[in-house]
């Protein structure tokens, strides 16, 4: 059967991986192109790799790393952060990226995902949104977070993957960064309403927060964090192993 | 040499650098010279059936690809090159394939509930049928990555591995020189390099 996946992400700014690292084995642990390879080898099942670049110099540099990384590292890759336009997304699946994920420019250009969809397949097309509640109704956020939309969520999200998108990343504003657990109100009530993978960001803290995510919601298909696995708050290998031992499907790999 | 066929469809990319992690010489090309000079050949794809289907019919190449591999080149297609490898597609429609493999190529969802997803999209195990040369190195129940919405049917004869979801759903092929991989190997970290060592070693 099927496994639930696990994902790092990496934040990327001027070719370096930011949120700070702290790893043993490593000798530059803030290098995305190490990190990758890193993960790769302790049994991550993906990666998003997230350009967080401003300057147009800043963004070749991203390119390259990712060419590096997708030269070395041989699991799927998802790329998101500044995808504004098709030529965005040819810029970045040339570059080996496997997965495009589009966020606010989806919100500025309802057409995006349609026609990327039509392009490249809905395989290939990642709807990524930052939801928050506000006054007891989901919102999608754009700019980062800091912009209220005004949409609400699930019927946007539902919009999307209706144009094509074929993958939902949902992020929780709510529960970002708080590391007491996903966001689970919010996961139900969007993998009620899409039949494509949804993978659960923002809030996980420790090992249970995963196990509590996939026992409660199996339509769920996989978690991302960044920090915690950057940190080594949890390790892959350690969460896979105990998400096993509790009935979860894994892919349990030996580390090399 | 590993020649992959370059028609405008598929990441290339990641191909070419699994191909080459696991020390082979892999060309992409659309020239049917290096496609003969080449020791064999990957048919890559990703994306609707119809239009790449098409983009290989206007290629220029799929004759030399069809007698190539007739020839015994050994040919291996991946995703949607596995796909093409068939004698029919059913996916929006009914188009021919290239009949290198007996079978057709239809929607999961005639062998999966309701309530699963289409597309599978991510890692499953592989349950072992007719013995594969590609598995050399792996073992059954390794994880691969797939993502698709249709699969190979009436090629028993030919499977050497199918996967669980909900249903059973063909993952790879094998008859003579023809390979097909339903996963995407190179996507598929040691395991998938694995069968791509297996395969070049293969002739």
């Amino acid at each position: 059967m099927i496994t639930k996946r696990i994902i790092p992400c990496l934040d990327v700014r001027d070719g370096r991986v930011v949120k700070g690292v702290n790893f043993q084995g490593l000798s530059d642990v803030s290098s995305p192109v190490d990190l990758a390879d890193y993960y790769s080898r302790v049994g991550a099942d993906e990666l998003v790799f997230y350009d967080i670049t401003a300057s147009s110099d800043g963004r070749k540099l991203f390119t390259d790393i990712l060419r590096e990384t997708a030269s070395k590292v041989f699991i799927p890759l998802t790329v998101g952060g500044g995808i504004n336009s098709l030529d965005d997304f040819d810029r970045v699946l040339k570059c080996g990226a496997d997965k495009v994920s589009v966020n606010s420019g989806a919100i500025r250009n309802p057409s995006l995902v349609k026609e990327a969809a039509l392009r490249y397949g809905s395989q290939c097309v990642v709807i990524s949104a930052d939801v928050k509640r506000v006054d007891g109704v989901f919102r999608v956020f754009a700019k980062g977070g800091r912009e209220n939309t005004g949409l609400e969520a699930v019927k946007w999200i539902s919009d999307c993957v209706n144009n094509g998108a074929g993958e939902v990343v949902l992020n929780s504003i709510d529960t970002d960064g708080v590391k007491k657990g996903f966001d689970l109100e919010m996961l139900q009530a969007v993998c009620d309403a899409v039949n494509v993978p949804v993978i659960a960001s923002g809030g996980a803290g420790c090992i249970d927060d995963f196990v509590k995510l996939f026992k409660t919601i199996p339509k769920v298909d996989a978690g991302l964090a960044a920090s915690i696995f950057h940190f080594g708050e949890v390790k892959i290998p350690d969460l896979k192993r105990e998400l096993a031992a509790n009935g979860i499907g894994m892919r349990l790999v030996e580390e090399m | 040499m590993t020649a992959i066929i370059d028609y405008g469809v598929g990441n290339l990319f990641s191909i070419r650098s699994s191909f080459r992690a696991v020390g082979e010489d892999a060309v992409v090309t659309s020239d049917c010279n290096v496609l003969e000079k080449a020791d064999r050949l990957v048919l890559p794809g990703v994306g609707a059936f119809r239009d790449a289907r098409k983009a290989l019919s206007e290629s220029g190449m799929e004759n030399c690809i069809l007698d190539l591999a007739k020839g015994g080149k050994p040919l291996l297609g991946i995703c949607l090159g596995m796909q093409m490898l068939f004698e029919r597609d059913y996916e929006d429609g009914v188009y021919e394939g290239l009949s290198l493999i007996p079978g057709e190529v239809r929607s999961i969802a005639e062998t999966i509930p309701a309530d699963l997803k289409i597309p599978q999209i991510g890692w499953n195990g592989l349950l072992f049928r007719n013995k594969s040369r590609l598995f050399k190195y792996i073992k059954e129940g390794d994880h691969v990555y797939f993502v698709h919405s249709y699969h190979a049917t009436g090629c028993e004869d030919w499977t050497t591995a199918v996967t669980e979801y909900g249903g059973l759903l063909t993952a790879s092929v094998e008859r003579d020189n023809v390979f097909g991989t339903q996963f995407h190997p190179e996507k598929s970290a040691t395991v998938g390099l694995s069968i791509l060592k297996a395969f070049v070693e293969i002739f």
